[in-house]
């Protein structure tokens, strides 16, 4: 090789380590903005650590103290020791004493409660006679995963429990018959749980990304300069970015339902109306959240990201995936604070359980409330200037 | 009852804006400073001055999307800080870069800020203003596929459309041809004729001699302001116009000299200036006698008196 050939081929070659040096030089690049991004840097630390935290202790599969009532029809001391035993199970927790069935069934269909054990008159007498009389206990078996286990547990730990007790022998010589009724869904098909759940999911995730776009992309676009400089009020800029995606997340809903219904089966026992209704205002809640983080972050990407933080619990903490009665009480409240846990209450008891408008009023409010509250920090929160 | 506020009524049919040591600052670094201005009703008034030098921010204080740190004053007898609400129905603002929406037509885009505006027949103004324009048979377009200076026509209009009192245009002429740019002007004159008031900041010198007055603002402070003429005597700049061949060896030399303040070439002749006329004259002496070159006592004109403006803030504010 000579000496002018190495100097020609040197000056066509690229310079050593070409790949190297331009990945490097991205690379650079990439973490300088990475930094200046304090938003997402601040994510990348906090969402593993609090999602972990909080999901790790929050969830749990195999829920204990769940909410039961009590219909007593008599105050016997034998119904007393069967509450006490089944209380002992740690899976049954007694929250509301009621005397009249439709109170009981109040309960059960409004979702306050998830069990209901009846204690019928002239309980303590007919075990004593050997009648071997039942014993009711009524689940709301719409989440199969929350009855299930303390379904299970019911005869042999209530058993175990009263053998001490009453001096009874073994299990084949218990004086009662423990009658379990799952109601709503007594093949206990996942399926008719998931599926109105999951309207709320899904609705939750596309209706919070559309508004959570809304602001800051007129900002990146520079739009807003223009918008800003017009006679319009952050009121008006919020019911005109909201409105149209009512309509939008309405067709979703229906588009959702009708699947639920035609594909898998599931039956809307409750009235058609009161859940266009109700899901209407759920739609709007979570346009109302998304549109507040809009006025919140900087970018686009920073709006998905809240988006993402907000979402990721709203799955794990309503009661959508895993039974809201099993979560510890801190869980509890936070899963109070998200649209969904209402919105899966709701969707659940007007499909499964053909609950009523008077049965849900609480979930109604609290979602009505979330709105008020997301609104009025959007608001407040809507820069009127470029300062 | 019209015991206070008559003073501020009597101002407003004759003067447009009326703004007293405006100040504002964005993370510690002073961007406009003490600025006081008013601008006649119905007169095109230019803003000039270089990049970063406050134009932009001082217009946005004045429709409000900017509240100065202090300072006062009224926009069309309103005041800035507590009536932006009654200034925006009025004010059309144009901003620099284009803000209209890329994804709407020109029809589209029309139509939205007439109904946000209120006006009764968005439509049938919307189809007005496209048949102004001149962008009838693009009123499907959308915005974004619009060129350069169809875009800044829309814009105008725009921010015409809702008939306002003022206008505020944030360097208009922006990267427009020459053509697009006289069309514009035209455009504006008409406007003023028809008694709106028109703010217009801009970086090219022609556009300048097209006001009826102008104001120099440089790092944020009001420099020099009146009509073209006044603003140019009032720099009591001496300027000699040199033709001839091969400016380059005189071009450095002068540059130096004592008493010369400003060399800058104009294609085929050189524009020398100094502040003290003496001085000038004292040192381009040795020159004017070379036959290579011919020496012609002129007016500054408006840029020399800009750039040497220029060169003194920077001296006064940058230390």
């Amino acid at each position: 090789m000579s000496a002018a050939e190495t100097i020609q081929n040197s000056e066509a070659r690229e310079p050593a380590f070409g790949f190297w040096r331009r990945s490097y030089a991205m690379l650079v690049k990439e973490f300088i903005q990475l930094r200046r991004d304090r938003v997402s840097f601040a994510m990348i630390i906090m969402l593993p650590v609090m999602q972990l935290t909080l999901f790790g202790y929050a969830i749990n599969t195999t829920p204990r103290n769940l909410p039961t009532a009590v219909l007593t029809q008599e105050d016997s001391d034998l119904g007393r020791s069967i509450l006490k035993a089944m209380e002992n199970t740690a899976y049954f927790h007694f929250v509301r004493e009621v005397h009249t069935v439709e109170e009981f069934d109040e309960l059960l269909q409004s979702g306050k409660v998830l069990f209901g054990v009846e204690i019928p008159r002239g309980f303590e007498r007919a075990v004593r006679r050997g009648d071997r009389p039942a014993l009711l206990v009524a689940a709301d078996a719409t989440d199969p995963v929350a009855s299930g286990s303390a379904l299970g547990a019911l005869g042999p730990l209530v058993q175990s429990a009263l053998a001490h007790d009453l001096h009874v022998g073994d299990p084949p010589d218990m004086p009662f018959e423990i009658r379990a009724h799952a109601r709503y869904n007594p093949a206990a098909d996942s399926r008719l749980n998931i599926v109105p759940g999951l309207v709320g999911t899904i609705l939750t995730m596309t209706m919070l990304i559309f508004t959570a776009l809304s602001v800051t992309r007129e900002i990146e676009r520079g739009t807003m300069e223009s918008l800003l400089s017009m006679p319009i009020k952050p009121v008006e800029v919020m019911f005109g970015k909201i409105i149209p995606y009512v309509l939008v997340g309405f067709i979703q809903a229906t588009l959702i339902i009708a699947i639920g219904i035609l594909l898998f089966g599931v039956p809307v026992l409750g009235s058609l109306t009161l859940l266009a209704l109700l899901t209407t205002l759920f739609i709007t809640t979570n346009l109302s959240i998304g549109y507040t983080f809009s006025t919140i972050v900087q970018n686009q990407l920073q709006a998905m990201q809240l988006s993402m933080m907000f979402f990721l619990p709203s799955i794990l903490l309503s009661g959508f995936m895993f039974p809201f009665a099993g979560m510890p009480v801190w869980a509890q409240y936070i899963g109070e604070g998200l649209p969904l846990t209402h919105f899966v209450r709701i969707v659940r008891a007007i499909m499964l359980k053909g609950a009523a408008m008077q049965n849900l009023q609480y979930d109604t409010a609290a979602l009505v409330a979330l709105m008020l509250f997301a609104m009025t920090i959007a608001v407040t929160r809507f820069r009127r200037t470029l300062d | 009852m019209n015991g206070g506020s008559t003073s501020a009524r009597s101002n407003a049919p004759s003067i447009a804006i009326d703004v007293k040591g405006l100040t504002k600052s964005f993370g510690g670094r002073e961007v406009v400073h003490d600025l006081s201005m008013q601008v006649k009703r119905g007169s095109i008034y230019g803003f000039l001055g270089p990049n970063g030098s406050g134009k932009t921010t001082t217009i946005r204080i004045l429709c409000g999307l900017l509240t100065p740190d202090s300072g006062e004053g009224s926009c069309l007898g309103y005041d800035i800080r507590r009536d932006a609400d009654k200034i925006k129905r009025k004010v059309g603002y144009m901003t620099q870069r284009f803000s209209l929406y890329q994804d709407l037509s020109v029809r589209e885009n029309l139509e939205f800020v007439a109904r946000l505006y209120g006006m009764p027949d968005a439509r049938g103004a919307a189809a007005d203003m496209i048949a102004r324009i001149g962008l009838k048979g693009r009123e499907e377009q959308l915005a974004a596929n619009l060129s350069g200076g169809w875009k800044q026509r829309l814009a105008l209009g725009a921010c015409t459309l809702p008939n306002p009192q003022l206008l505020l245009l944030d360097e208009p002429t922006a990267g427009v041809d020459p053509k697009a740019r006289r069309d514009f002007w035209n455009e504006i004159h008409a406007l003023a004729a028809e008694g709106l008031t028109v703010l217009v900041s801009t970086h090219y010198m022609d556009e300048a001699e097209r006001c009826h007055e102008i104001a120099y603002i440089a790092y944020g402070h009001l420099l020099a302001h009146g009509t073209v003429d006044e603003v140019i005597a009032a720099s009591a700049l001496s300027t000699w116009t040199v033709t001839g061949e091969d400016f380059n060896g005189l071009m450095a030399e002068l540059t130096d000299k004592p008493g010369v303040d400003m060399v800058a070439p104009f294609g085929t002749s050189l524009h020398v200036s100094g502040r003290d006329k003496a001085a000038l004259e004292g040192a381009i002496a040795a020159y004017r006698d070379n036959s290579k070159w011919h020496w012609q006592a002129s007016e500054p004109s408006l840029e020399d008196v800009f750039i040497d403006l220029m060169g003194r803030s920077k001296d006064n504010f940058q230390g």
